[in-house]
């Protein structure tokens, strides 16, 4: 009777194995993925009752934080924004009932304090509660009022949907300003009703027009334009060309504004008068593939390197119908920053942003960042901003020749009737047409300031806007907002 | 060494880990349990000294590790229940009070285990009266009849029935194994046993599992029906039996679960937890699989895991945690295995698959010296039976199987469950003193038997 005993025994390890197995294949092997499924609420429930860490200004304003609530032994914590509707975006929020957006999403891990197993392990030892890392951004308060302000009062005509303004540091990629205006206030995405009418609502105010709203980029893309021809050493800034009007341009003729003919002109002339059959021409002779690859190089075809959720971002270029194109379009018009039936040419703030601080740093594109600092609950700086480099668009001589024609653009151009704190500053203003015939346009200007030596560099533009010109509505916005940045301000 | 000094040198792991473990989930829930809540480990060894001193004196010679083993599954079963809720781990304390008492009543009364034999029919009725006792009284828990309520104690009449039918059937099949194992004729290779004495086995058999039909308890069926083919193998030592037995039982089984809704379902829900529209009852074996994978290797630690829900997500109970506000179902009974994946990861839970099987070694290993035909019997089957129960429930809980509720033994909470087990430890230490006695008092014991 011993062999078969023995059998069962050894049946009985069988079983006990497949136990093993079935074991370690819920705790290692499929453990990410049960952790993903969507009916698993333990991350959900778990994250919330960790304090998050709170988000606060560069300038020391706190923009969010977390309270217990429920009490008693198990508390959740809840988001509170003292700040409202000032930094629904690019901030966003972080709740239960709403999810999450914004740098609530994007700087997830470290408000809640993810850590490696190691770490954790450690802290299990010390007996120490997991808690969320307290993060510093570079937004600044004042600066985020001001544009918020600025562009409040440029989009009351009802058939303007909103505007954007974005404000990076060019030496540093540090964004300073990110406004999106009509705003939302987070405290209010709690309320699901408020949430879905907030989602329905047809001024999209949930939508971060500064990352996810893209628009003909008008005149102001002429930067662009005149960077690849600068930098492929195909012209320079006294390059003459015949800039009458109207010039066939792709078999079809295009006017200056206003229909004045230049007769000979250089480069600097036609930036400064922001001249369209100058830079359709210049545009020309470069061809699509340079074009392209320039644009490239500021970062258009791909969402903006920003520290930023990649869904709440939009790529800017050249899009037909059937989405981003790379050849095959007008290039003479996107040189100019519209474009034909072919392809439309369509830009965000942050990304015409991008291109100012990309000429001010010395035609280097630091990789854009919302990030200041991290720390830890006691106090330890975990993350720090260190400054990346994106891409080197152009040389640095390029980049001075193209920075003394935009100053000429503030001195004598488009935008002489622009101020920052009486220093030179470099700009250009945008005005791209979206309907002639109601006289509805999309403003644009984009700046840095000083001219020398740059602190700040700007991008705004408002949507939708009657009988808007880029000067007079957009470079207001920018300039108050370049001068509560620039020293002292 | 003698065997009981190496028994109480074995019990010396089973109070570092009560220590260490009541000392951990204090020090991470001091804020939610009493500070006299940790004199229940003290108040558990206790009762593990004085089981040793009485195993001492009744049955010295007795397997050394087969009591330390079953002690160490019960103190990580009281440190997981103290974790879950001191109240409860008070609870599971006093019931290894009465566990012990029987556990000594038992040796005492069956000092000669052998008078079983003597009593099978009526033992064999009790069982089977046992079994049908929660269908005659109506209390459904999941479509499932598990429970009899007795006052306040609600007492689950299979975990008692499972001795009574082993008892049975290895008193039978030791008379019987001749016979049965004389082929009367093959059919198509297969032996065909005289149904004379096929007769009784069949009848008990088929009420077993007529009974099951009514209980509609998956998870005992398998576990009788399991321990029933191992107890006919090891007495006739024809396979040829196990494959008609496990082709009858795929029967069952497939006829059972086409018939019977709620043993249908947890068919579906085995077979696609996360299915769309899906039974409502996988939300079980989802929390299950869902708190596994959070133990990863090495576990989130003894009281750091999410258990009970949180403020805004605990539903309005009207019932106590962990009954209701959980968010693993029964964590201390079903579903305690999960929380010991949860809080001590792959590695704790593969100890305790060890202790198990350790446990089964232990069982068979006196099955293999035991003098004569019954106590072999006795001893392998009341191990096979012992060793699947903690196989369908770990393998519920781990998706092996269909989830069916059997507890785990020795850990999970329950009177009935440390009762019957403990019960059944006393009976594997009667036989295993027996085989184990110093040889002129077997040689004796023998030839009294006339073997």
């Amino acid at each position: 009777m011993n062999t078969p005993i023995v059998r069962i025994y050894v049946l009985v390890l069988l079983l006990f194995t497949t136990l093993v197995y079935f074991t370690s294949k819920w705790t290692v092997f499929d453990a990410d993925e049960l952790e993903a499924n969507q009916k698993n609420r333990r991350p959900l429930i778990e994250e919330q009752q960790i304090p998050r860490g709170s988000i606060t200004t560069a300038d020391g304003v706190l923009v969010a934080e977390s309270l217990p609530e429920g009490g008693g032994r198990n508390p959740v914590y809840v988001r509170r924004y003292p700040e409202g509707a000032l930094f629904g975006n690019p901030v966003g929020y972080s709740f239960v009932e709403a999810e999450r957006s914004g740098i609530e999403l994007s700087e997830n891990d470290l408000l809640i304090g993810e850590e490696n197993e190691f770490a954790s392990i450690i802290d299990q030892i010390r007996d120490e509660q997991p808690a969320g890392a307290n993060i510093t951004l570079t937004l600044d308060a004042e600066a985020q009022q001001i544009a918020t302000q600025g562009l409040q009062s440029a989009v009351t005509d009802p058939e303007t949907p909103g505007g954007a303004l974005v404000a990076i540091e060019p030496a540093t990629g540090a964004v300073r300003a990110m406004a999106s205006v009509p705003g939302f206030d987070p405290n209010a995405v709690r309320n699901q009703d408020t949430f879905r009418e907030l989602q329905r609502d047809d001024s999209s105010p949930l939508l971060n027009r500064a990352t996810q709203g893209v628009y003909p980029p008008g005149s102001t893309m002429k930067v662009v334009t005149a960077a690849a021809a600068l930098d492929s050493g195909e012209f320079d800034p006294t390059t003459v060309l015949n800039a009458d009007s109207p010039k066939e341009i792709s078999g079809v003729p295009l006017q200056n504004s206003g229909g004045q003919s230049f007769g000979d002109i250089d480069m600097t002339t036609a930036l400064t008068n922001s001249v369209n059959t100058y830079w359709a021409q210049v545009g020309e002779q470069l061809g699509a593939d340079t074009m392209v690859e320039y644009m490239k190089r500021f970062g258009f075809y791909s969402v903006p390197e920003l520290d930023y959720p990649s869904s709440q971002m939009e790529e800017s270029g050249v899009y037909s119908t059937d989405g981003l194109v790379e050849e095959d379009f007008d290039v003479g018009r996107v040189a100019i920053g519209q474009g034909g039936a072919e392809g439309q040419l369509l830009a965000s703030a942050t990304q015409m942003a991008e291109v100012a601080a990309a000429v001010a740093n010395d035609g280097t594109l630091m990789k854009p960042t919302f990030l200041q600092s991290a720390k830890d609950p006691d106090g330890r700086t975990i993350e720090e901003l260190d400054p990346d480099e994106q891409s080197e668009v152009i040389s640095e001589e390029s980049a001075a020749q193209l920075t003394e024609m935009m100053t000429n653009v503030t001195r004598e151009g488009t935008a002489a009737g622009l101020s920052v704190d009486g220093v030179e500053f470099a700009g250009k203003t945008g005005t791209a047409e979206i309907d002639v015939a109601a006289g509805i346009n999309q403003p644009w200007f984009l700046a840095f300031a000083p001219s020398e030596d740059p602190q700040i560099a700007v991008a705004a533009t408002i949507e939708r806007c009657t009988g808007c010109f880029g000067g007079e509505v957009a470079g207001p916005i920018a300039t108050q907002v370049m001068e509560s940045l620039i020293d002292g301000g | 060494m003698s065997a009981r000094n190496r028994e109480l040198l074995a019990l010396v792991p089973v109070a570092v880990l009560v220590t260490a473990g009541f000392a951990a989930v204090f020090i991470t829930r001091s804020n939610e349990v009493t500070d006299l809540s940790l004199t229940y480990g003290g108040y558990f060894l206790a009762l593990c000294v004085a089981a040793h001193i009485f195993l001492r004196i009744r049955l010295p010679h007795a397997d050394p590790y087969l009591f330390p083993l079953c002690a160490l599954l019960a103190a990580i079963g009281l440190v997981v229940i103290y974790r879950i809720d001191d109240g409860l781990a008070f609870d599971q304390a006093s019931v290894f009070v009465l566990g012990l008492v029987l556990f000594c009543v038992t040796i005492v009364a069956l000092r000669d285990y052998h008078v079983l034999e003597r009593y099978r029919y009526l033992i064999a009725t009790a069982g089977i009266l046992l079994l049908i006792g929660p269908f005659i009284t109506r209390n459904e828990t999941n479509g499932a009849y598990l429970s009899v309520d007795l006052g306040p104690i609600s007492f689950q009449p299979a975990e008692l029935a499972k001795i009574c039918i082993v008892i049975f059937l290895a008193s039978y099949l030791a008379e019987k194994r001749e016979m049965l194992s004389v082929a009367a004729r093959r059919v198509v290779g297969l032996t065909i046993p005289p149904l004379k004495h096929f007769g009784p086995l069949l009848v008990v058999w088929g009420a077993a599992m007529l009974m099951l039909v009514f209980i509609r308890d998956l998870g005992s069926s398998l576990m009788f029906f399991g321990a029933f083919l191992a107890l006919l193998y090891v007495a006739t030592r024809r396979f040829s039996y196990v494959l008609v037995g496990l082709a009858m039982f795929a029967l069952g089984a497939y006829v059972l679960g086409t018939q019977i809704p709620h043993v249908h379902e947890r068919f579906d829900i085995w077979l696609d937890p996360f299915a769309p529209n899906g039974p409502a009852g996988a939300g079980q074996i989802q929390q299950s699989l869902f708190a596994q994978a959070d133990g990863g290797l090495f576990g989130q630690g003894l009281g750091e895991s999410l258990l009970k829900l949180p403020g805004p997500f605990a539903p309005d109970c009207q019932q106590p945690f962990p009954e209701c506000g959980s968010i693993l179902p029964a964590p201390h009974t079903d579903f305690i295995f999960a929380v010991i994946t949860m809080e001590l990861g792959l590695f704790g839970a593969c100890g305790v698959i060890l202790i198990y099987a350790l446990i089964a070694a232990r069982g068979f290993k006196t099955a293999v010296m035991a003098p004569d035909g019954f106590s072999k019997l006795l001893a392998a089957g009341l191990t096979a039976i012992f060793a699947l129960q903690a196989f369908v429930i770990i393998g519920g809980v781990t998706k092996v199987i269909p989830l069916t509720g059997v507890t785990l033994p020795f850990v999970s909470f329950g009177g009935s469950s440390v009762v019957a087990n403990m019960i059944l430890l006393a009976l594997l230490l009667l036989v295993s003193d027996r085989a184990r006695r110093p040889r002129p008092d077997r040689a004796s014991e023998l030839g009294e038997l006339g073997r």
